[in-house]
């Protein structure tokens, strides 16, 4: 028995994952480290904000997205006019989506990682004469970097998952933004349960293997 | 040198505030800042090395003045020229020995060391004698061996004023006493005044040319008759300062 295995969704996937957990590192590491070393105004607010997509409905977070980067909205009509780009029913909408919903997870590890780090080894670097991003890039960030990198595997993870937010901004265009989670809904509607039960198999396979490798190599303590 | 501290700092909000009124003087080479926990010496001390900001007043160094309220001036911290070894010394645990020690002396972005800072490393690893575990991680290390790390590690750059934050509370006794001569055997090779916090009395008979007493936030006496300094003396002269001193 042979089954008809196409795998486009499988590589589209990985790289909307792909980029998706760039940005959200990206993001999540620099706000995650503003709001645990410094006071600001609106700090708690930005803490929400980045929490917020934990708990709202990926449908909901996709209208939003829809309503700033689709045609009418503001983001949206500056890309289209400046750049000539739409991002809508296209696998880096996706992508940015896929961000989106993923960020809370490298923010809050990547925070939790950072308010861990003692501050007396940044006041340390400061007296041995750093400036503020020498202190960033050679404590800071080496000392919360296990927690970071747990998070990216989490946000990867989330990411390759991510349904109703890409759904709504990307749509399902086989081969083109058509993903993994989307392409098992539609092989499922469809009645063509034996594809989607090796895309099912697929994806709880490289799920699993990136809990169980963030899990294992990431263990770093240095006291 | 010249050591001249003038600062008001106001800690907390709402029922728990601490402040810290702190004036003092010093010409002598060891300064030794003594008191009970909670009377704001290392605040003092942070202040100095500009980790902290102070509401109001005045430091100055040597004859370079850092910070000034009244005139604006707050030289940040990585340009003071001040060596701050902390309570437990802060030492970079991702790090090994050496590049702990060198940590304050890469510049820019080139990874490797100009040979004159290497072999500056070379020296100041021989003299602390850390040579042979220069390639460990801080937490295979001693205690008196980390001490000599964050010792060297502030001591390579040169610095205009070494800050010891209870540089020996972390040792057994035995040690304690080793370490004492060894401070004073490194602030003479190295010519650097030393300001250092204690609240043991030894280390003030042991080191101490001006003596600071704090109490509550503030400043209770200035003594620089080193005569007084006697660990007998001292607790008399010191019972009538603080109620019941742990001495």
């Amino acid at each position: 028995m042979t089954i008809p295995l196409n795998l486009t969704p499988l590589w589209l996937t990985l790289k909307v994952a792909g980029v998706a957990t760039l940005l959200s590192f990206l993001v999540g590491v620099v706000l995650a480290f503003l709001v645990a070393r410094s006071r600001f105004w609106g700090r708690e607010g930005l803490d929400s904000i980045c929490t917020l997509p934990l708990v709202m409905p990926p449908t909901v977070l996709g209208y939003y997205l829809i309503v700033l980067i689709g045609r009418h909205g503001w983001l949206g009509r500056w890309l289209q006019e400046t750049w000539g780009i739409s991002l809508i029913f296209t696998w880096q909408g996706a992508a940015l989506a896929a961000a989106v919903v993923s960020l809370p997870l490298i923010y809050k590890s990547a925070r939790a990682a950072f308010e861990g780090v003692d501050p007396n080894l940044e006041n340390a670097a400061r007296t041995l004469g750093l400036s503020e991003l020498g202190v960033f890039l050679r404590v800071s960030l080496p000392l919360a970097w296990g927690g970071i990198w747990a998070g990216a595997m989490m946000a990867f993870a989330r990411a390759m998952g991510e349904f109703g937010a890409t759904l709504m901004v990307a749509g399902n265009l086989p081969g083109k933004t058509q993903t993994l989670s989307i392409a098992v809904y539609d092989a499922f509607l469809a009645g063509n349960d034996q594809t989607a039960t090796v895309l099912v198999v697929i994806i709880s396979a490289v799920c699993l293997t990136i809990l169980l490798v963030s899990g294992k190599i990431f263990k770093i303590r240095y006291l | 040198m010249k050591i001249i501290v003038d600062i008001k700092k106001r800690l907390g909000s709402g029922k728990r505030v601490f402040g810290l009124e702190a004036a003092f003087s010093s010409d002598k080479d060891v300064v030794v800042l003594f008191g009970p926990s909670g009377a704001g010496k290392t605040l003092t001390l942070q202040a100095i090395a500009g980790l902290v900001t102070p509401d109001a007043g005045r430091i100055v160094v040597g004859n370079r003045v850092l910070f000034d309220s009244s005139r604006r001036i707050r030289v940040p911290a990585r340009r003071r020229d001040v060596g701050y070894v902390f309570q437990e010394y802060a030492l970079f645990p991702h790090l090994s020995v050496a590049r702990n020690i060198s940590f304050g002396l890469k510049h820019g972005w080139s990874w490797r060391l100009p040979l004159q800072e290497r072999l500056r490393l070379e020296e100041v690893l021989e003299i602390f004698e850390l040579t042979r575990v220069q390639d460990s991680l801080p937490r295979d290390l001693s205690g008196g061996q980390r001490q000599r790390v964050g010792l060297a590690r502030a001591l390579i750059r040169r610095p205009k004023l070494l800050l010891l934050d209870e540089p020996f509370s972390a040792l057994d006794a035995l040690l304690r006493a080793k370490m004492r001569q060894e401070l004073l055997r490194i602030k003479e090779r190295f010519t650097i005044p030393v300001m250092l916090i204690t609240h043991d009395p030894e280390d003030v008979a042991a080191l101490a040319e001006t003596l600071v007493v704090y109490d509550h936030g503030r400043v209770r006496q200035i003594m620089a008759d080193t005569q007084e300094f006697a660990p007998e003396q001292l607790a008399v002269s010191l019972s009538s300062l603080i109620p019941a001193p742990s001495l």
